[in-house]
């Protein structure tokens, strides 16, 4: 019989099930939740605001509390599991990442545009320096083609990452094209290769598989699925169908069942699910962490949620730019006013 | 009108852009461009302009030190290191545009006059040139206690030097966001969008400022776009100036969508980031020519520096 293939589980539910919230984690969720993930076999407990260290601003919401509290609340409870952190350059800085190594982070997602790695070789750099281990991720993937990613990939290699993940930020990649974009970087680097996965359209446990069989061993998911549009890939939910397909996570399936059910459950705000606009969002390929900010700038202005997601595709806009869908609802509104005022508008 | 000289040292896209702008000036005359590339297009357009080109850098140009009294250094950070001292020792002005930052940061119409006789001058970064004036404008109007910008450009517009030095960015704007623009704490973010055909230059600013009158905020804050708009023909608000209760507390919140469209003189027009700081340097070393042209570009001890 050969031997059991495990795969590195790192559960985001502190980090992308932020956006969930509207950042307002407090401490004290943070320490039950890192606890009961940690006790479940959690390899690696991410932990920082939705958009990475350094993101609580206007712009993509103010955290409850600082990232400085919550990390600390982490770190005081993990003791089986390493405390992750993420940071997107341009948002985040190398002092984020220091305060974060100092409070006891030893795992460094280091984000970016699938088509922009060269923003990050100073932050991979430092953690390395650091001694943190690097995961390099290569956001909005379906925006990339698989040379691309080879491409991109192989940059964060020479950076020193650990691991480049395939990271569908909009939750549009379907099996096909999971598998040609985890192939061609898994050719291309000598480091570890994994997934970073959105349900937008209910494909997120199927395309880790998918991403695994092509060799991924570095998978995220999301307690109760807690994340950005439809959320992410459900840890229990990925966790009963590795151990069903004979993978080993080194997770125990009741303990994080009852992490799910009787922790993060509760704390949701409402059900993560997949609704009319963050189906739209894996649809039309836009980034998972607008959906709340495109939520409600639709309402400010009264305009369709869809509307808005759909002209966000067609800008091209990429992970970031949050601050665009306020100035796309207003522009659409007064499109509409403009309309309702035509005199045609008034005769038809 | 006595015109100025100036020198441009670097021959790269920033120098070349730079050379069609101050031709346009009335008050400033391109002199001499200094360049280490000898077949660099940037030194050939020079030649082709009228100026004197030399391929020996700076000190090729400082053979030529009679031609010239103001230096806008287009290169690198750690060029303008060691430029700077060289151009102290022979009695010229810079003007840095790279991010050395060896001597003040200045904006245009915010607080160059703090910074008379200063031997060296800093623009910043483009964020910080696009955005402070307008933090400038609302703290005229209300203290502001926040300001915040984001700011997206194209990815074809972000050089390698950029991109390796991304924090630089983001903490050389927000320190400028706080010590020009009067903010009491301030954050920058950028974004790089790779979008074909490339997006122009946009820039996000939200100021939480106090309790104010909501016409003069706008007023001051259109009034700046006006001013900016003299030396930027291609900077605008995309919407106008939303200014909205800040939720939970007795403060605004003001947000401006400015859009950067460059002039297209050898940059591209998409590349605004571009544009407006070579846009900027040449106002600069304008307002510095006027100092000259009265003999006022002298340090007055006297007065506290801002």
């Amino acid at each position: 019989m050969s031997e059991q293939i495990s795969v590195h589980i790192l559960d985001s539910t502190l980090r992308d099930g932020s956006h969930a919230l509207s950042h307002q984690f407090t401490a004290e969720q943070v320490a039950r939740v890192a606890r009961g993930l940690d006790q479940a076999g959690i390899e690696m407990i991410e932990v920082s605001h939705g958009d990475g260290l350094g993101g609580s601003t206007v712009t993509y919401g103010f955290s409850k509390q600082s990232e400085l509290e919550l990390l600390e609340a982490a770190s005081s409870v993990i003791e089986r599991g390493k405390l992750a952190v993420l940071l997107l350059p341009g948002i985040g800085t190398k002092d984020d990442l220091k305060m974060a190594r100092d409070l006891g982070a030893k795992v460094a997602q280091i984000a970016t545009h699938v088509t922009e790695a060269d923003v990050a070789q100073q932050h991979i750099e430092l953690a390395k320096s650091m001694g943190m281990e690097v995961v390099g991720m290569l956001m909005l993937s379906h925006m990339g083609s698989p040379e691309k990613i080879a491409e991109q990939g192989k940059l964060m290699e020479r950076y020193g990452a650990d691991v480049v993940l395939v990271t569908d930020s909009a939750g549009a990649l379907l099996p096909p094209t999971v598998r040609e974009r985890v192939r061609a970087l898994r050719d291309a680097i000598q480091i570890g290769v994994g997934f970073h996965g959105h349900n937008n359209l209910s494909m997120a446990v199927a395309n880790s598989i998918t991403a695994i069989e092509e060799g991924a061993r570095w998978i995220d998911a999301c307690t109760c699925g807690l994340g950005a549009g439809s959320g992410n890939t459900p840890t229990e939910v990925l966790v009963a169908v590795l151990d069903k397909l004979g993978y080993s996570s080194g997770i125990d399936l009741w303990k994080i069942m009852d992490v799910a059910e009787d922790i993060v459950r509760p704390l949701m705000q409402k059900p993560v699910r997949i609704g009319k606009a963050s189906l739209t969002m894996g649809y039309a390929g836009v980034y998972s962490s607008f959906l709340l900010h495109a939520d409600k700038a639709a309402q400010q202005f009264g305009v369709d949620p869809r509307d808005v997601l759909v002209e966000v595709g067609k800008r091209r806009a990429v992970g970031g730019q949050e601050d665009i869908l306020v100035e796309i609802a207003m522009t659409l509104a007064q499109k509409n006013a403009e309309v309702e005022a035509s005199p045609s508008r008034r005769l038809a | 009108m006595e015109q100025i000289r100036a020198a441009i040292l670097g021959s790269g896209n920033i120098g070349t852009d730079l050379m069609y702008k101050l031709k346009r000036s009335h008050s400033l005359r391109p002199t001499i461009m200094a360049g280490i590339i000898p077949e660099s297009e940037g030194l050939a357009r020079a030649r082709q302009q009228g100026l004197a080109i030399t391929t020996d850098g700076i000190e090729g140009l400082l053979k030529q030190k009679d031609s010239f009294e103001l230096v806008f250094d287009a290169t690198t950070a750690s060029a303008h290191k060691q430029h700077a001292p060289m151009l102290r020792a022979a009695g010229k002005i810079a003007i840095d545009l790279t991010p050395a930052a060896v001597g003040p940061y200045v904006v245009p119409l915010v607080n160059l006059e703090g910074h008379v006789g200063e031997p060296n001058v800093n623009l910043v970064s483009c964020g910080g040139q696009a955005t402070v004036p307008l933090v400038s404008a609302m703290r005229s109007a209300s203290p502001v206690e926040y300001a915040e910008i984001v700011a997206t450009i194209a990815s074809k517009s972000a050089g390698p030097g950029t991109r390796q030095n991304i924090d630089e960015f983001t903490d050389t704007t927000a320190r400028g966001l706080q010590r020009i623009g009067g903010a009491s704490k301030g954050k920058a973010i950028i974004v790089l969008n790779p979008a074909e055909p490339p997006i122009l230059m946009r820039n996000t600013i939200y100021g939480i400022v106090e309790e104010s009158d909501p016409e003069e905020l706008r007023k001051s804050i259109e009034e700046m776009v006006a001013r900016i708009q003299e030396y930027v023909p291609g900077y605008r608000l995309r919407a106008k100036p939303l200014i909205e209760d800040f939720p939970g507390r007795q403060q605004k919140k003001v947000t401006l969508y400015v859009e950067v469209e460059g002039a297209g003189d050898y940059l591209p027009q998409y590349a605004g980031n571009l544009d407006i700081m070579t846009s900027a340097a040449v106002k600069v070393g304008e307002e510095i020519g006027k100092h000259l042209r009265a003999g006022t570009w002298k340090r007055d001890r006297s007065e506290a520096r801002l």
